[in-house]
Formats: C-alpha cells, sequence, structure tokens
C-alpha cells in the first residue's frame, strides 16, 4: 500500500506545550540506569551550572513521538499503524532538555518512500521553548513493513 | 578534552535487560507497545520473544559517551538504525547488551565517536554515531 505523497513537507501546528517535570526526568534516567547526578540530584545540576536536573539525550522522544503519532494516525496518509516500526532515530541538539523546561513540538514529514514493499515515513519534530528558543530536532524513519513479512 | 584521535577507544559498558528493565522503560518513556511486554502478543506477530523498546537500546549506548564527555551539553548529534531486535526472555537472566565506542572522526572541536552495541554476538543497533564539542 502506497502513502498518500501529498503529505512531504506537510507542517503540523505546534502541540500544546509540555512541562518537562523534575521528577518525570529522574524516572527516565533511573529506567536506564543513569547513575550521573546531573540527572538525579538538583544539587548537584545546579552546581554543574543548570537550572534543574538534565534529561538523558534521548528523552526528546517522549515529545517527538506523541506529536508524529498524532500525524501519522491521519487516515488520508494511508499509514496502517499495526504494522509500523521504528526504524531509525536521530537527534540534534541545541543544548540538553531541563527539567521546567515548557516545550512545544511541531512536526513535518520530510519525506516518503517506499523500499523493497515496506513504507517508509521520515518525520522531523522541531522542540522548542515557548520563548522560541530552539533545544532539540528529532528526525524518525517509521517503517511499515509490506504484508509479506520482512524483518522486525 | 584535548589530545583526542582518530581510533581512540572509549571506555565499554555491558547493560543488562530483564522484562522488570522493560517495564520500568515502559512507564518512564510512555512507550507502552505490547510487543515490550506481553510475550502471547509478541510470538502472535512473528517475534521469538518479547523484544526491547529501540529507544531503551538507544538510551543506554549512549551513555558510553556521556560519561566520557561527562557533560551532555557537548552532544551535538546522536542517531541509530535500529537494525536488530534485542529479544528479553523471561529466564531471570535477561539479555545482555555490550557497547564499544571510538572516535572515527575529529573535525576541528567535534569528534565522530561510532557506536557498537551487540548482543548474543548480533550488532543490534547500525550506524550509531554520536558528534560532540570536544573543545
Amino acid at each position: 500500500m502506497a502513502l498518500n505523497a501529498d503529505f512531504i513537507g506537510r507542517s503540523y501546528p505546534a502541540s500544546a506545550p509540555y512541562l518537562v517535570g523534575r521528577e518525570k526526568v529522574r524516572e527516565f534516567a533511573r529506567a536506564l540506569g543513569v547513575t550521573d547526578a546531573v540527572s538525579l540530584d538538583v544539587d548537584a545540576a545546579r552546581e554543574r551550572g543548570y537550572s534543574d536536573l538534565v534529561a538523558p539525550p534521548t528523552y526528546a522522544i517522549r515529545l517527538s513521538m506523541a506529536a508524529a503519532e498524532a500525524v501519522v494516525m491521519d487516515p488520508d496518509l494511508g499509514l496502517d499503524y499495526t504494522r509500523v516500526v521504528h526504524g531509525d532515530q536521530r537527534f540534534e541538539y541545541s543544548r540538553p532538555i531541563v527539567a521546567g523546561d515548557e516545550l512545544v513540538c511541531t512536526v513535518t514529514i520530510d519525506g516518503i518512500r517506499s523500499v523493497a514493499g515496506n513504507d517508509m515515513l521520515t518525520t522531523r519534530a522541531d522542540i522548542a521553548t515557548t520563548d522560541g528558543e530552539h533545544v532539540v530536532t528529532s528526525y524518525s524513519v517509521l517503517v511499515a513493513r509490506g504484508t509479506d513479512g520482512g524483518s522486525a | 578534552m584535548t589530545g583526542i584521535e582518530v581510533g581512540y577507544e572509549l571506555p565499554e559498558k555491558e547493560f543488562s535487560i530483564t522484562r522488570e528493565t522493560l517495564i520500568r522503560y515502559a512507564g518512564a518513556s510512555g512507550d507502552f507497545n505490547v510487543i515490550h511486554w506481553n510475550q502471547r502478543v509478541a510470538t502472535e506477530v512473528g517475534l521469538p520473544d518479547v523484544i526491547a523498546h529501540g529507544m531503551l537500546t538507544m538510551g543506554l549506548a549512549i551513555q558510553v559517551v556521556t560519561e566520557w564527555i561527562d557533560d551532555s551539553s557537548r552532544l551535538l548529534e546522536y542517531g541509530c538504525r535500529f537494525t536488530r531486535p534485542v529479544v528479553v526472555p523471561d529466564d531471570g537472566a535477561g539479555a545482555i547488551v555490550r557497547v564499544t565506542g571510538s572516535v572515527t572522526a575529529v573535525d576541528d572541536d567535534v569528534a565522530t565517536v561510532t557506536l557498537k552495541a551487540i548482543c548474543d554476538s548480533v550488532t543490534v543497533l547500525g550506524k550509531a554515531t554520536a558528534r560532540v564539542r570536544i573543545g
């Protein structure tokens, strides 16, 4: 099933602001087994010059995937979400996410192509503060496996 | 950070991923896809067993870099492909992922680190690279 190529270049309105919670950062860091105090201990973070706990680098996926999901569920795009796997992920950072940041995420569909019977969708999620300061951009390739199988 | 040259090897790390790790990560990340915690559904869709979230493996692997640079504000870019799933059996031992990293390019004050993540002798992340500011 081919995806609707009219979606290439399409941008969606910014998501509602996401307030990065200190305990969420701590929970995410603990789930990854992070031992660096900068993500666990507010005093340690402040001694290192941050205003609050520093989120691990992949924390941005919480925002970008939630925002992208709303987009890829658009029935006009034609993506069968039950067959989707995450193929590829890249982040470009201006700075780390810090607890207390209020962030908005703007998703753009960067590319659509078909490779060996699999549909591949590249989304770009620009994550910035509500004041407009860029923090991180997340590029995700989602692969909808063809119905004849393929690797997981 | 000075004297960083191509070929420099970062201290490697080994991560144990059990079902408990997956459940903790699901809760912390908000990714509740059933293939990461429900063996019945995982095998129904053709997987050998429950598999780890790709983003979990990605989040573990970058610790080789963040512990080395000791300041994640030096991290400029991080990306990878999810080439093979990390299968996490419910056997009390789980899966072991070993991550190594080496500097593969230095351009002015930016170093490129190439990471390798191996589980059961299989590379689970492809083209895993991080660019870090070393100046």
